[in-house]
């Protein structure tokens, strides 16, 4: 071997131990310095139990929509391309497999709340090629706006329309500044929907709707059975959207 | 071989320079779609796929198709599509480009797409049908080009080859069972929710991709003098008409199992396709019945063999049943997918004019690709004399 090379090979392996050791410290730096809130609030399975009974009318949702439009800032999109967390719609369109013809006036004329079902098999994970949309192990099915490609997969996968795609720029239909500025918008080409705010029970706070729903909408641990989700649907009778599709979803509704 | 290319007719060049003159204009509009989003498409928030993805799927089918010609030439010896082989295999190449731009041309962020990659993920349909497409496509090129080199050179192909012949056979299958795959196992879209999907793919592809080959070789009769050989047309006219009837008949089985279980879901989307929903008749039905009767009118051409050997007839017979698959396949099948949507309402969907631009502009570059794959092998075919009977 001449000596140039073997003066270049040693150089190259000796830039090359330093730069990854480099990386490693780092890499270590970066683990070190985030730790998890001890105040966030942890759970093996959230899920959510909306007590439709408390509320009379489309109005008395509205707090609850806009407190989760804000948080999050969820563009006013108009049109059919518009960009949805929580919403209403009539009751046989969010039961779609309750066909009775006879329904109390409340359900043939009421509105009822619809919002990401957080699967305990959510097909729109099964789907996503990207690993975009993922299931966290507190039951949470979460996005990254980040890794999607807009492949909108997920959304003909989802069963229930929860998700939106940002069909046009989210940021030229939100006011300035934004409503809520600790929250990030979104790009243009991604897939967004409701993430039972998992950013705000990571800083130990309940989900916005939650917080202004004055009680009509629970939160809690489906596994622990003193939970308030637990206690609310063994004393009541509820429902869950699609329930034949095996998807498991983790909103309930008492009716 | 690639030096064929530099040589041509007037016509030739024309020919060229009209389809870059068309994909530049359809690429200045994609410019506009990758500036505004996915906005200026028709699709929406309930119809979230639409034209890009219904062509992609369609024309993974006319790529799988070249097996029509590959599997009697190799395991059944049928020595009379020999000649035809190669444009079968080239048209399978610029199919699946088309294909992979669909696909591109959909994504909302296309800079991203290597993350498919970057992150496989073997639960996503997607993922597959990714290896796959991109495994024929390698297949193709790989097979068309060995097998057309030795035929320049005067000798047999290589034996080597053969085994990936065999396996582009199987490939081709796997192709469009992975494509049905994507809307077969979605839950709750009930026109897709079927296990027939991918047989009522296979069969819609074979009879509707050796149709578009055979009016493409018709048309290259013409313009070149190229001769497929009648036996070999014949025999790959009944191999549609077969297809053809099988793609009927599944969807006739589609039709049973929905009207007679009566089952509201599965029920619906047909009774939207053929009939509209509350009285309004959207544009899609029209195409719907004008399909119904191209295909059967197709079929009344194709399965008399009397009419089925009139060469004047065939082009008519074989145009029809393009068309009428093109429909079941490229509009009714997305449109049918999302209607009714996840409410049980109707949004209406319909593509816009940048949408169907975008979308000729991928029809333009597959044609591109498909005439210069075609120039090298007319080229070859009449060096080596196989130009003819």
């Amino acid at each position: 071997m001449n000596n140039s090379r073997r003066h270049f090979l040693k150089v190259a392996g000796i830039s090359a131990c330093a730069l990854s050791a480099g990386l490693a410290g780092v890499a270590q730096a970066q683990a070190g310095s985030y730790e998890p809130n001890a105040q966030g609030l942890k759970a093996k399975r959230w899920a959510m139990v909306i007590d439709t009974r408390k509320f009379t009318s489309a109005e008395d949702y509205k707090p609850l929509i806009e407190a989760c439009h804000k948080a999050h800032n969820v563009p006013d999109v108009p049109g059919n391309q518009n960009i949805k967390w929580m919403w209403l719609d009539k009751y046989d369109r969010v039961f779609t497999d309750d066909m009775n013809a006879q329904l109390p006036e409340k359900f043939k004329k009421g509105m009822f709340p619809l919002l990401c079902n957080h699967c305990t098999n959510p097909p729109c994970v099964r789907v996503c090629p990207t690993q975009a949309t993922y299931k966290m192990a507190d039951g949470i099915v979460a996005m990254d706006y980040h890794r999607c490609i807009g492949c909108r997969f997920c959304m003909a996968g989802c069963p229930y329309g929860a998700r939106s795609f940002n069909f046009v720029d989210p940021r030229k239909h939100l006011a300035d500044p934004v409503p809520n500025p600790a929250y990030p918008t979104r790009m243009i080409g991604v897939v967004e929907k409701c993430t039972f705010c998992a950013e705000r029970l990571a800083k130990g706070q309940l989900p916005a709707c939650v917080e202004a729903s004055n009680g009509a909408v629970l939160f809690g641990d489906l596994e622990d059975p003193n939970s308030v989700v637990r206690k609310a649907l063994a004393e009541n009778f509820s429902i869950r959207r699609k329930p034949s599709l095996g998807t498991q979803p983790g909103v309930y509704y008492l009716i | 071989m690639v030096e064929r290319l530099l040589t041509g007719s007037k016509r030739y060049y024309m020919w060229l320079a009209f389809l870059c003159v068309v994909i530049l204009g359809c690429l200045c509009v994609y410019w506009q779609q990758l500036q505004q989003g996915l906005g200026i498409t028709g699709m929406n928030r309930d119809v979230s796929w639409g034209l890009y993805i219904s062509q992609f799927t369609y024309f993974v089918g006319v790529a799988a198709s070249a097996v029509m010609l590959v599997l009697p030439a190799y395991f059944h010896h049928y020595k009379k599509f020999k000649r035809m082989i190669i444009f079968g295999e080239f048209m399978a190449i610029s199919a699946v480009i088309m294909c992979a731009l669909f696909i591109v041309v959909d994504l909302g962020q296309p800079q991203r797409m290597a993350n498919v990659l970057l992150h496989p993920t073997p639960n996503s349909v997607m993922f597959y049908d990714m290896i796959v497409l991109i495994g024929y496509l390698c297949l193709n090129a790989l097979i068309g080009w060995v097998t057309l080199e030795a035929e320049r050179l005067g000798v047999e192909p290589p034996k080597w080859i053969k085994f990936f012949v065999y396996l582009s056979v199987i490939w081709a299958f796997s192709i469009h069972t992975v494509t049905a795959f994507l809307y077969a196992g979605v839950p709750g879209r009930h026109y897709w929710l079927t296990a027939i999907m991918a047989a009522r793919f296979l069969s819609s592809a074979f009879c509707s991709g050796p149709a578009i080959l055979l009016l493409l070789v018709f048309l290259l009769k013409r313009l070149t003098g190229f001769n497929p050989g009648e036996d070999a047309v014949k025999t790959l006219t009944k191999i549609i008409t077969y297809a053809m009837c099988i793609n009927v008949f599944f969807y006739c089985l589609e039709l049973f199992t929905a009207f007679y279980s009566n089952i509201p879901g599965h029920m619906e989307p047909l009774v939207f396709l053929f009939s509209g929903h509350d009285g309004h008749v959207a544009w899609v039905t029209y195409w719907m019945w004008a399909a119904v009767i191209m295909a059967f009118a197709s079929l009344a051409m194709l399965i008399p063999p009397s009419l089925r050997d009139n060469m004047k007839l065939l082009p008519y017979a074989l145009g029809m049943l393009v068309l009428a698959s093109w429909i079941d396949k490229g509009l009714g099948l997305l449109i049918g997918g999302f209607t009714p949507n996840m409410y049980e309402a109707v949004t209406p969907y319909a593509p816009t004019c940048a949408e169907v631009v975008v979308a000729l502009g991928v029809y333009a570059i597959g044609a591109l690709v498909l005439s210069l794959l075609w120039k090298i092998a007319l080229d070859v075919k009449k060096e080596s004399g196989h130009f003819g009977d």
